[in-house]
């Protein structure tokens, strides 16, 4: 939050130099321009310097200037959430869940997008189709039959398999090993099958290496999937001790809540902790966040 | 395996003898990728065929959850499951409920997208920390941002605060005039960083000459937006269109958090949300699974038809 305000404070330095009556034009231009950008940065971010406010104090206050506390900050929400709700192993399963599917996107993954991109086999046009139509069928309309599949037939309702199962190979993730592998030149692969290397070798130690940011792309792009996803640990989990901190929030939030002392500060409290992680992620590593990168492959 | 490989692709579309060409034509010039591509072939097979057929199956049937196992008839009922589905008025309400979504949805993306895009394109200081904070509410878990929603915008909230006698009455979340608009509100908030991000890449991708040649045909700032920029961007568009129409099919956890149920009284329940209820909540699969056919029916229709409409010329 302190990077906020430095920033959006830079932000507004930008156009000063032009103050000059000569450069009316550009600096009314650049003016606007600045203020849709930082209005819009206020817009995103207001709701998520609330969460954070709101979970820290003890009394909500909802009026203008509550927005603005300056004082009595306390972390009894954290405590009073963490009552409720097991926060540590709740993070630990979305842990695991996310992990899960992460590992198995990222093996499966860098196999196919390899193959999809570099190797010539039988079938590997339809492959391709299906991965780009996959990506337009939505997975919560087939939850009928995956529920009767997953819990009903195979009895995995209740584990950390049965949650990574439908989402175990990030079909964005495979694409996007697709396109870094494509961005690769030829000559690379031919002379190293003439020096005698086999395809598993090549891909291991001359193809793998040049496309270490795609790894880093690919996991972040698979990390939100299960990280943020409720409906379907929602559905097959019935134990508290195997959901995750999605899920077991939005328990509390639908069921306990109305009955707390200060209900939004713990709803908030646990808010924080499940966001923290994602947000955390994506600041560390924007840069590897890039439709440019997803879209169409290798930059730099 | 991997020796086996080598020879073929080394010379490209080598097919020495005919027993080589027999066995390439049948398995491709690297076979190998077969077995690379195997494990995601399986889970595309058993995540998403099979369930679509499985969908159609049930959908077509009279089908109940049993213990596994227990042998029972399911009948055929042809469209039976259908005509229950359609002829729910839940159902229906949750079909107009996508509708409002993307009449809300679509043009406020396409809008704001284009216009932060454009804004953010080119060097600008804290460029790098505007992005991030465009996206940040998409890479968070909706779950999350429900929670301080739901505290924004309560009776007595800080939304309600700041609009003092402009405030809707009922408030926000339990007035069925406005429930499902705000829910399409939150979610175009919340996923308008990925299209920025989409818009952005795009606007890298329109040449530069582009802007040159219109402005020396005398085109204006107005003018270049119309003929440069906006057919430039175009398959931006079509698939925020998509994404639209996906997500709007898609809902569930905001109408299940954040309107506490699709209230008031089913104003904003969801395709997805109506499933649940009627599938697993109360125990008729059948009829979910029919509506879910439908859905995916129509998604794949809505991003044909955009697809064609938008990138037409």
């Amino acid at each position: 939050m302190t990077q906020a305000v430095s920033t959006s404070a830079d932000v507004q330095d930008v156009p000063r130099p032009t103050h000059g009556a000569s450069a009316r034009r550009p600096r009314s231009r650049s003016w606007v321009r600045v203020v849709v950008l930082v209005l819009g940065a206020v817009v995103f971010l207001f709701p998520f310097y609330y969460m954070l406010i709101g979970s820290l104090q003890s009394e909500p206050d909802t009026s203008l200037a509550g927005a603005f506390p300056t004082g009595g900050f306390t972390l009894e929400n954290y405590t009073a959430i963490n009552e409720r709700v097991d926060l540590l192993r709740s993070l630990i399963n979305s842990g695991i869940f996310t992990g899960g599917v992460i590992l198995c996107t990222i093996v499966f993954g860098v196999l196919t997008g390899y193959a999809l991109a570099r190797l010539h086999f039988r079938g590997g046009g339809t492959l391709f189709a299906m991965m780009l139509l996959v990506q337009v069928v939505p997975f919560q309309l087939l939850i009928i039959p995956l529920y009767v599949m997953i819990v009903r037939s195979y009895g995995l309702a209740d584990s950390y398999l049965g949650m990574i199962l439908p989402f175990a190979i990030n079909s964005t993730a495979v694409f996007i090993f697709r396109q870094f592998f494509l961005q690769l030149p030829e000559d690379l692969f031919a002379a190293a099958r003439i020096d005698g290397a086999g395809e598993l070798r090549i891909l291991w130690s001359i193809a793998l290496p040049l496309v270490k940011p795609a790894l880093l792309t690919a996991a972040l792009v698979t990390f939100i999937g299960p990280w943020n996803e409720f409906l379907w640990p929602f559905l097959i989990t019935k134990e508290a001790d195997l959901q995750p901190l999605a899920v077991s929030l939005a328990n509390y939030i639908s069921n306990i809540a109305g009955r707390a002392a200060n209900p939004y500060g713990a709803a908030l409290a646990g808010a924080c902790v499940l966001a923290a992680p994602a947000v955390a992620l994506f600041v560390a590593f924007q840069k590897y966040f890039k439709t440019s990168d997803i879209g169409s492959g290798v930059k730099g | 395996m991997t020796t086996a490989t080598i020879s073929p692709s080394s010379g490209g579309a080598s097919s020495r003898g005919p027993r080589r060409g027999v066995l390439t034509t049948l398995l491709g010039r690297q076979p190998l990728g077969i077995a690379l591509a195997a494990p995601y072939a399986v889970f595309l097979a058993a995540v998403f065929a099979y369930p679509l057929g499985l969908a159609a199956w049930i959908s077509f049937h009279d089908y109940f959850f049993t213990a596994p196992g227990a042998p029972v008839a399911r009948p055929f009922v042809g469209l039976d499951n259908y005509a229950s589905a359609l002829s729910d008025p839940g159902v229906r309400r949750s079909f107009f409920n996508v509708l409002i979504f993307l009449v809300i949805n679509v043009p406020l993306t396409v809008l704001l997208s284009l216009l932060l895009a454009t804004a953010l394109n080119g060097a600008i200081r804290g460029r790098a920390f505007l992005r991030v904070s465009y996206y940040i509410p998409y890479v968070t878990a909706s779950v999350a941002l429900v929670a301080v929603w739901l505290f924004l915008f309560s009776k007595n909230g800080f939304v309600n605060e700041l609009l003092g006698p402009l405030a809707p009455d009922p408030s926000w979340l339990v007035n069925s005039k406005v429930a499902m608009p705000l829910i399409a509100l939150f979610v175009t908030w919340k996923q308008l960083g990925f299209s920025i991000l989409l818009y952005l890449a795009a606007l890298q991708g329109v040449p530069k000459e582009l802007y040159e040649s219109a402005s020396m045909d005398g085109a204006g700032k107005f003018q270049s937006l119309r003929n440069v920029t906006i057919p430039g961007v175009r398959p931006a568009t079509t698939l925020v269109v998509i994404l639209a129409t996906i997500t709007g099919a898609n809902l569930f956890t905001e109408p299940y958090l954040l309107t506490n149920g699709g209230g008031p009284n089913g104003a904003s329940t969801s395709p997805v949300f109506v499933m649940y209820q009627r599938g697993i909540e109360q125990g008729n699969p059948d009829v979910a699974a029919a509506i879910g056919v439908v859905l995916v029916i129509g998604v794949l229709l809505i991003s044909l038809v955009s697809k064609r409409l938008l990138e037409r010329d």
